[in-house]
């Protein structure tokens, strides 16, 4: 995983709650068996009935999607955040993310980070008004600033140090091939295996 | 690690982690669960657990399996490992019915298990299935064990008093390549349902219900362990079903305490332990209980005794309702959407919705007994003219026992059509697809905009309810046709 340490760039609004994983990528583009290539079927049905928020010019380009509450919801796909990735955004702020996706997300080297509604709030109707600010989401101070604001978040200390130092995380589990040996000699026998 | 939290604790982010995994002196099923599989903890790192079994399909794995090759990995325990086909199976002709890519994903998958050694259960073979069906039937599924698969309905296996819970693809990765997967603490939940379920009431609609009053992210961070009278009344069936919904209210994992069912339902399966090893087991499996006394962090109380049947009006599964009530006011913006998407009025009794799809399937509601409840409705009637219905097994072997009883007679002369197992129209990832604008009534566990194709609009409910609906061609109370 490449190290990222912080996101500058423009916001996107997608002011919903829910927003489920069928929408983000739905199912008719999980068919690839590559990581890559998501990008255009992000958020496919919605864009196909036109006008859709984050197509529009002003919002063309931007890097962080600002969004509502429990984000992501739904299933285990990674080819979810792999799309929003691959669609140029490697930021999204919410409320609140959906567990399965939030972890997805940190594997993808997305800082997907929480802040208080009112916060998330702010910035959505910042970014509606005044689409060509900038923001500055820095994983190293854990603060979220723009012009006249910064908001602080916490994250898990752990995917915070995955994703600045940029760490292989099988690579770090590897190392307790011991532990993982004598923990495997301890399990009773009775458990199946699957020949 | 605190042994209680106050109820109305705001969620923390992170979640509470890196605890010490010193047993509690009273503890939860969950906790006991998550203790016996921790390989390595320190306050600095998620705790490093240990995955007794590892359930792969073609969907979700190709990338990581191409992760482990580009890094000169192998898999770690093969023999902890298995694959089948299900998202993208056709569910009539065959392998040769499948679009190039669902073809290609397929191919992948066998040449991926066939390098690495692990058993694949592929289509066309006796023991294929959904995943989430055929872990339980072959005996796979045991209490105590902690199951992972790249599917966020793995949570179904903690029916059976185990640790399951559904993972991503790069998750996907590092349990093939070390069998072992870094995790956060989390918390606990208790659903308590106590009564008895009125006639025509299933499991479905106890987690319909659920799901209606706690909203879909009240899970969020919580290994949740549904206990009461209703609970143990139940089959493992109908535990499976409740359990496989555990995500649509965002809980990480979902189970039951294994009991009596539970080994009656394991006894004698192909992979169940045998003759001294089985009483082993037995002995430890009755362990397997929250301890009197022990402390959730949240609990939730239902009253079985009066549920009514009930059915989705939205486009979560939170928007849900009795089948007597009415298409409620939108109170919020995801509520006005949802109207839209699904063509609905406030105040539109649910009972008068017409439909015109039927789907009786998906790794929620596509076991025998579900077939035999359904069956029993519709037997000698015929589904509506307007309506095209479908029944897919849950496994092939569910299919074959069903056939061996009769129930596919049953379904194909009330004029269901009679299909092959797999995920089907619960996702639309095969030919089996909601044309737009198309209405269905579906036993499976999502109704999210296009979920079963493109535009389509699905109403979320019990087998019995589907059934119903087929024979009226517009939702219904089941009671009635009781």
């Amino acid at each position: 995983m490449q190290a990222v340490s912080k996101v500058t760039g423009r916001m996107a609004p997608l002011d919903r709650a829910d927003v489920d994983t069928d929408q983000i990528i739905p199912k008719q583009f999980l068919k690839r068996i590559e990581r890559t290539g998501y990008g255009p079927f992000l958020f496919y049905d919605w864009r196909a009935k036109g006008d859709f928020v984050l197509d529009r010019p002003e919002h063309k380009g931007a890097s962080v999607l600002v969004t509502g509450e429990n984000f992501g919801c739904g299933s285990s796909r990674e080819h979810a955040p792999w799309a929003i990735k691959d669609a140029g955004y490697h930021a999204i702020i919410s409320p609140t993310f959906a567990d399965i996706f939030r972890a997805n997300a940190y594997k993808t080297g997305i800082l997907a980070v929480t802040l208080p509604a009112r916060q998330v709030r702010h910035l959505i109707d910042l970014a509606t008004e005044a689409p060509t600010i900038e923001v500055i989401v820095d994983l190293e101070k854990q603060e979220v600033r723009g012009d006249g604001f910064a908001y602080k978040f916490d994250i898990d200390p752990f995917a915070r140090d995955m994703l600045l130092g940029g760490l292989d995380e099988i690579t770090l589990v590897e190392r307790h091939a011991p532990a993982i040996g004598a923990f495997e000699t301890q399990r009773p026998a009775w458990l199946p295996t699957a020949g | 690690m605190p042994t209680a939290k106050p109820l109305a604790a705001p969620r923390p982010d992170p979640p509470p982690e890196g605890a010490s995994t010193v047993a509690r002196a009273k503890g939860t099923l969950a906790q006991k669960l998550w203790d016996s599989h921790v390989v390595r903890s320190t306050p600095e790192e998620p705790d490093l657990l240990y995955v007794d079994l590892h359930l792969v399909h073609e969907v979700t794995s190709p990338q990581a399996f191409e992760g482990l090759r580009l890094a000169g990995r192998r898999v770690r325990r093969p023999d902890l490992t298995v694959a089948t086909m299900d998202h993208n199976v056709p569910t009539k002709g065959g392998v040769r019915a499948a679009d190039e890519l669902s073809r290609k994903q397929m191919e992948v998958l066998a040449e991926n298990c066939r390098r690495e050694g692990i058993p694949l259960h592929q289509i066309g073979s006796r023991r294929q299935g959904i995943v989430h069906v055929i872990g339980p039937e072959l005996g796979l599924t045991q209490p105590g064990m902690l199951i992972v698969c790249g599917d966020s309905h793995t949570s179904t296996h903690g029916a059976f008093g185990a640790l399951a819970f559904g993972i991503g693809t790069s998750e996907v990765e590092m349990v093939l390549a070390t069998q072992c997967l870094p995790q956060n603490r989390l918390r606990d939940l208790a659903v308590n349902v106590e009564g008895e379920l009125p006639l025509g009431v299933t499991a479905k609609d106890v987690v319909l219900g659920l799901i209606g009053r706690t909203g879909i992210s009240e899970g969020q961070g919580h290994l949740v362990e549904y206990r009461g009278s209703t609970i143990r009344s139940l089959s493992m069936e109908g535990r499976m079903t409740i359990c496989n919904m555990s995500i649509e209210w965002g809980a990480k994992a979902g189970m039951v305490a294994p009991d009596d069912t539970t080994f009656s339902y394991l006894e004698r399966r192909p992979h169940a332990p045998k003759g001294a090893a089985w009483d082993t087991a037995l002995d430890h499996w009755r362990s397997l209980q929250t301890d009197d006394g022990a402390a959730f962090d949240q609990e939730i109380s239902i009253d079985a005794s009066h549920l009514e049947p009930h059915v989705t009006w939205g486009t979560n599964p939170g928007q849900v309702a009795p089948v007597t009530g009415r298409v409620p006011s939108p109170r919020s913006d995801t509520d006005e959407r949802a109207l839209l998407y699904m063509d609905l009025k406030p105040g539109t009794a649910l009972a008068d919705i017409a439909i015109d799809r039927v789907f009786i399937g998906s790794c929620t509601n596509a076991r025998l007994e579900d077939l035999r409840a359904a069956a029993t409705v519709i037997a000698g009637k015929h589904v509506h003219s307007s309506v095209r219905a479908m029944v897919v097994p849950g496994s092939t072997s569910v299919k074959r026992a069903a056939e061996d009883e009769g129930l596919d007679a049953v379904f194909k002369a009330a004029g269901f059509e009679w299909r092959n197992a797999g995920c089907s129209m619960c996702l639309g990832m095969n030919p089996d697809i909601l044309a737009p604008g198309e209405r269905c009534a579906s036993t499976s566990n999502r109704n999210f905009e296009g979920r079963q194709g493109s535009g389509g609009r699905t109403h979320l409910m019990s087998p019995p309810m589907a059934a119903a609906a087929a024979i009226t061609g517009h939702l219904v109370d089941v009671r009635e046709l009781l």
